[in-house]
Order: C-alpha cells, then structure tokens, then sequence
C-alpha cells in the first residue's frame, strides 16, 4: 500500500505510516518551534514598541501634512477652483470662513496649530489666524470678503491665499526641503530659501566633517591603545583596560565638565601654556565653546568605542604571524604594515562605523562645549523637538540621519564586508 | 652525514624567563650540515625554546649560537635566512597561498617573473599546484601544512626549523606528511631542526634525536643507538616501551651487574651502564620484546617465575602483563606465531633475558 503510494507519487519521500517525510517532521519540529517563539516574543515585542513603533511614527511625521488640510477642506476645494490670476473669489472666503468658524467649535486648539504650521510657508499667517479666529464670531454673515479684509488688511492681498498652494496636500516632502535649506514656493515648486535664512546645509556639513575628524582621531589614538592591550603581559593589559574602561564608568556629564575645566580660557592647559611662556596671557587658545571643543571632547568620549573592537580582532591575531613574517625576511616594520595591519581591517572597520555613527547624531556634548561653531545637526533635531515645536522638520532631521547611516552601512558592507566586522 | 664544519653549533647556552628558573640548562649540541635533528622531550623541556632562540625570537639569557660559524645572537630574526614552520602553520589569511609562498620573495626583492616562477616550483613540490589562488582557510589541514613547508623552503634556506609542525593532523595525515618531510628533506639535502612531543615521530624521521628533560639533553644519539642503548632512565622510558626494575647493586664485575630486586624476591645480572659499583641503587631497563618466555634453562643467564596477569590480542603480537619479581606491570610483546606457545591468563610461565638487553641504569625517582 506504502509502496504504490511512494510510487504514485515519485520524489515525495514518505515515512513509515505513509504520511510524506516533510509533514511528520514538521510535526516533530512544532513544539521546539513554539518553544523558541515563546522565548523570543519578549525582545520582540520590546523591539516593536521601543524601536520600531517610534521609528515608523518618525518617518511618517517626516511627510505628514494633513493638519492644515483637517482644519481647511472645503477652502481648498475652492481654491483648486481659482484660476490664481484673478483676485479670489467670494466663496474662497466664505469656505475660509466655515473652516475656521467649524473648527473652533469643533476643538479650538487645532486652530491655533493649524496657523504654527502655515506659518512655516509664510510668516505672519500664525498672527493673521489668531486674529481672525478672535474676529470671527463677530462677522454677521454674508458676504464675507469685505468683512474679512476689515478684520485685517492682510485679507484683501492675494499672496496670502496664493500661499496655501504650499499647504494643499495632505503628503509633503517640505520638511526634508527644509531641513536642507530649501523650500517649495507657492506653485509647489523647490526653491533655496533666502541667503541670510540658510543655515541647515552649513549645519550637515559641518556634522559630516565633526563625525570624519572624530573618527579619525579616534583611529588614530586607538591602534596602539589597543595593540598594546592586546600584546601587555596579562596584568598590565588588565591594568590598561580598567584605564580605557574607566571613562565609560563616569558619568558623560562630569567627563564634560572636566573637559570644560582643561580647555578653557582659563582652564590648566592655558594655564600651563602661559606658565610655561609659550603663550602671552593675552593669547590663550579658545578651546572650548567652538568647533575645537566639540572635537577634542567627542573624540575622548567616543574612544573606547574605538578602542574596543579593535582590540577584541587583534587579540585573536597570534604572535606567530609577525614572527612567521619576520622568519621569512621582512623587516619588523613591513611585517607589522604586510601581515599584522591587513587582519585588524574587520576592527578598524567595525570601530569606525560605531563611532561614526555615534558621533553623527551626537547631542550633549555639541549642547555643551560647542558654541555657536561647535553646533551638529543633532542639537538642532532638539531644539525643533523642544522649542518651536517644529516636529516634522525634526523627524525630516531624523530621517536624513538615519538613511545616512544605512547608506555608510551598505557601503561598508560592499567594500569590506559586513560578515567581517568584528564588534568584541 | 658527519660534515667537519657543524651548521649550527649551541655553546653553553642558557635560558630564563624570570630570572629565577632556567628553562635551557647549559646547552651545547651541534648540528652538521645536511642533518635531520629532532629536538624531543616532554612540554615545557624546553625544547621549543631552543629553536626560538635559533630563529632570534627568543634571546639567549647565555652563551652563543653559531650559524656557519657566525654568532648571531645580535642578528635580527629576519637577517638569520633560516626557514621555519610555525606549530599552526601561521600562514597568512589574508593573503592567497601563492602570496604567501612569495612574501618572502617579494621582501627579497626578486623579480615578479622570478617569484612565479619559485612559488610554481614550491607549489608543485607538495603537490598542491592547482590550489595557488586559494584562501589557507579554504585548504584542508594537511593541505595548510604543506603550504607551510613550501614556504619556509621557497626562498632556499640551508635550515629549516619545524616546531611541531604536525601535532594538529589526524594520524593518517601525520604519518604521511613524516615521510613527504623526510624525503623532502633527503631531496633537498636541507638541515632541518626539528621538535616535537611525539616519540614516534621522531623516530621516523630523524638522523639524530636529542631529548630534551628539564632543560639538559639528556641524550643525543641516532634512533637506534637511543631505543637500543638509553644512556639513562629517563630515556629509556620516553623512548619506546620499557620495563622498570629498582634495586640494589650487589656485585659488580666491571662491565656487569647483580642486582638485588627491591622486594628481595631474586637477583638479577644487568649490563652495567650508568651506576655506581656495590651498594648504589640503579633502574634496570628492559624491551618488552627482548624477553624470553619459557626459555630454556640455562640459554640466559636471567630466568624467573612469572604469572601472567592478562593478555591483550594486537593482532601481530600478544601483549601479556606478568607479574615479575613483585613488579606487576611488567610488559612481554609474545610474537604472534607459532612457534609460541599459547599462554593463557593466570598461567606461571619462567621468563627470561639476556645481560646485554637488561641495562643497568641511574636510580631514577
């Protein structure tokens, strides 16, 4: 019976009872299965609430546009209507009116939102709806365009009711427009924002360049940091690494405020240096509250992030490859460039990616030391977050760091390897 | 084999990590040129590190080591010119094997034309050609090992150092690449300084073996002259299988022993070889397969009664645990032919040898 089953059905392995080989193991397989999902729902769910949930909110406040449109429907209809050219039309302003008029009674605070974000597109529409709402319940009826423009002036100049060609849709990619100097004018097209307002591209640049100097600086201290941790007698090694862990045991504040203490006007370096008459008092280097400060101190806070990789690949390297090196005739300097430094790459790889990566969306230490030249991209994601208010320009922020960060990631993946990166 | 002029030549070398111990004890051997010397001895010996000294990693506490007559305990490792294979082969990984076959070509500055041209003639010499553009970590053990002795011999060295090359190869693998060494080396006229643990091997391969024991060699010698004539104890037990007897010396006849057995049970007449005269204690030492069983009486001077505590079939010979003189781990190889009668387990059987296979040797511990 088996067997003419087997043979009807050729390639299907079966088992004993007849049933095909691949449903019985399933079988088999189930419980373990549902042990393991079971074990890592946890983590799971905490990554979905903690990591993808905000990430995901993140991304679509970056593009997210609907307030306007939630408070304003029927005026946009109406000015789909409008030819532009003409001076706009009664029913422009009475569908204004029945917007406004519905959404106060409807939930009063959306107005008030509503003129923040419209005020973005052009400055003044905050106070012009503040006002009107006030005004509003004043206005007696129809026709609304005169009593409007005796409301405010502002309503009788047709720039303002060409700029909600700025706000129509509901989907914008405006935020990311501004978030590198750049906006779209009243007809949806892109424009550079005026000369004297630009100062989100300088704000990239100069976080690129922090983040690229930091890195290398941090490369730089920590191959031989971590060479010798690697190659010291046990107990010296130990010694050093409780050296290189210390900091990451201090609070991040009181590492800063030792730093301010160091390098300012009239901190121990300067000191020294004018005690020492290198410097003329009235000389004193200006290390902190400025670019310099935002390095030196980025570079000390984010070393053992450096450090650590790198070292955990050379401790894997044995010393027989520099001696096999030297055995066969190369100087203890070519072997150390030929042999030793082309196995610590996944380190120096891995290392460079951790601290680039930190240090492109670091915040507290810029907040602190930088000054207004030492600012990154990432006090400014606060300041929109904290001060005006401006998520979506935040998020658009965000996002922008984000994609670069996957964008380094894939790169490095193409040119040395992801499978060869070694954290520790 | 024995060249006027030694290759290398140790003189009174010593060796301490802490300056409390030493590992090398007063060391003096010569290696003659086209030699095979195997360095043998248990771990920590220090063995390994006499051949890191001779390949300038380690430096010498004191004394000095000649190469070609030319001391060269202030020349740098990479100026010696000696050849080595590393215990785990250390060849590079991120290199394929015919870079690594030219690294030492490319930091001699030889020609490209001319480096191809040596690493295809390494290559072909451990038979691995086609594998030139591989990964050392895509080749098998065996495959990594030959690697690693084309290597050290791709830039012609006139000695080459093995540092237990072949402890991490299973024992088929092993026993092959003993004899590719071998003849490579017999091919090559090379010298080659070679260490290990493994006893066997060193046996195979060797002109010489020098063993090595708490950092003096204690012998060093042939194979043959080592299994056959151990200078002492300690040799005589690392080498090849042996049967211990203690005792006391009782008569001495000059170049023969009688010696009383610790447990007062007989008197045996021993080769007299490393032992003081009457009344000292000595290790008498003796091949399993040197031993007679059911001997006739009086064909050797040594006969005693022995009861036959278990048999272990290996199929060419029988190994038979007796108990001897109160020693009841003393070991017979019973041929197997027909010509010996079968024994069985708790049989009493006499046994008996020769004085020239019972050597009387040093009381060891």
């Amino acid at each position: 019976m088996a067997n003419s089953e087997a043979v009807a059905t050729p390639g299907v392995l079966l088992t004993a009872d007849g049933t095909p080989l691949k449903v019985s193991l399933q079988k088999s397989l189930r419980r373990s299965k549902l042990r393991a999902m079971l074990l890592v729902l946890p983590p799971l769910l905490f990554l979905v609430f903690l990591f993808v949930l905000p990430i995901g909110n993140m991304l679509l406040r970056s593009i997210d546009d609907s307030l306007v449109n939630q408070v304003l429907p029927t005026t946009f209809k109406e000015f789909k209507a409008w030819d532009k050219t003409t001076d706009p039309p009664e029913s422009l302003y009475a569908a204004f009116y029945t917007d406004i008029t519905r959404t106060l009674e409807e939930d009063k605070l959306l107005v008030g939102k509503a003129g923040v974000r419209m005020n973005y597109d052009k400055p003044g529409w905050r106070s012009l709806i503040k006002i009107s709402a006030r005004k509003f319940k004043k206005v007696e009826g129809p026709p609304y365009k005169e009593a409007m423009i005796e409301i405010d002036k502002r309503w009788g100049e047709k720039e303002w009711w060409l700029s909600l060609g700025a706000m129509k849709d509901e989907r914008t990619l405006g935020y990311f427009l501004n978030a590198v100097d750049k906006k779209y004018d009243f007809d949806k097209n892109i424009i550079s924002v005026d000369e004297n307002r630009k100062v989100y591209n300088l704000l990239w640049y100069r976080t690129l360049l922090v983040s690229f100097i930091v890195t290398i600086a941090c490369l730089v201290l920590a191959y031989p940091v971590s060479y010798l941790l690697a190659t010291l007698p046990m107990r010296f090694s130990n010694l050093l690494m409780i050296c290189v862990l210390m900091p990451f045991w201090t609070s991040l504040l009181v590492r800063i405020v030792a730093w301010m203490i160091m390098l300012q006007q009239q901190g121990v370096v300067n000191d020294t240096l004018v005690g020492l008459g290198i410097l003329d008092t009235e000389n004193r280097l200006a290390m902190m509250y400025n670019f310099n400060g935002t390095v030196i101190v980025m570079t000390q806070i984010l070393l053992p992030f450096m450090i650590l990789p790198i070292y955990s690949v050379m401790k894997t390297i044995p010393p027989s490859f520099m001696r096999a090196a030297q055995n066969l005739g190369a100087t203890p300097t070519l072997a150390f460039l030929r042999v030793y430094m082309p196995q610590t790459i996944p380190g120096v790889g891995a290392g460079c990616i951790l601290v680039f990566i930190v240090a492109i969306g670091y915040y507290i230490t810029p907040e602190l030391v930088g000054g207004k030249d030492g600012r990154l991209i990432g006090n400014m994601v606060a300041y929109h977050m904290q001060r005006t208010l401006n998520w979506g320009l935040a998020a658009a922020m965000g996002t922008i760091l984000l994609a670069a960060i996957l964008i380094l990631y894939w790169a490095y993946d193409k040119i040395v390897g992801v499978d060869n990166m070694k954290m520790g | 084999m024995p060249n006027e002029k030694p290759l290398v030549r140790f003189v009174d070398i010593q060796k301490s990590y802490d300056g409390d111990t030493l590992v090398v004890k007063n060391l003096n051997l010569d290696v003659a040129k086209g030699e095979f010397l195997t360095m043998l001895g248990p771990s920590g010996s220090g063995k390994t590190t006499c051949l890191m000294m001779l390949a300038g990693f380690e430096p010498a506490t004191h004394g000095e080591i000649y190469l070609n007559d030319q001391g060269i305990n202030k020349v740098a490792p990479h100026k010696r010119g000696i050849g080595m294979v590393f215990q785990n082969y250390a060849l590079f990984p991120h290199m394929t094997v015919a870079e690594n076959l030219a690294f030492p070509l490319w930091v001699r500055k030889m020609s490209k034309s001319e480096q191809d041209e040596r690493v295809n003639k390494a290559l072909a010499m451990v038979e691995l050609s086609a594998f030139g553009n591989r990964r050392p970590a895509q080749l098998s053990g065996g495959q990594q090992q030959r690697v690693a002795v084309a290597r050290s011999l791709v830039f012609d060295p006139d000695l080459v150092l093995m540092d237990e090359p072949l402890g991490a190869l299973d024992k088929n693998l092993r026993e092959q690449m003993q004899y590719e060494i071998k003849h490579i080396h017999e091919n090559l006229g090379l010298t080659v300084v070679y260490v290990t643990h493994d006893q066997s091997e060193a046996l195979t391969m060797s002109n010489r073996i020098a063993v090595f024991d708490d950092g003096i060699i204690q012998q060093c010698a042939p194979p043959e002259v080592l299994y056959e004539e151990p200078d002492n104890a300690f040799v005589a037990n690392f080498i090849g299988e042996n049967n211990r007897l203690l005792g006391d010396v009782v008569e001495d006849a000059g170049d023969s022993v009688k010696v009383k057995i610790d447990d007062d049970s007989g008197v045996v007449h021993a080769n007299k070889i490393n032992v003081e005269g009457v009344g000292s204690r000595t290790t008498l030492s003796l091949r399993p397969e040197r031993v007679t069983v059911d001997p006739e009486p009086g064909s050797v001077p040594n006969i005693f009664a022995a009861h036959a505590k278990e048999l272990i079939y290996l199929g060419d010979h029988i190994r038979t645990r007796f108990t001897v003189c109160g020693h009841d781990d003393f070991i017979v190889k019973i041929p197997n032919s027909a010509a010996h009668a079968q024994l069985e387990e708790g049989a009493t059987v006499n046994i008996g040898w020769n004085v020239e296979d019972c050597r009387a040797l040093d009381p060891s511990d």
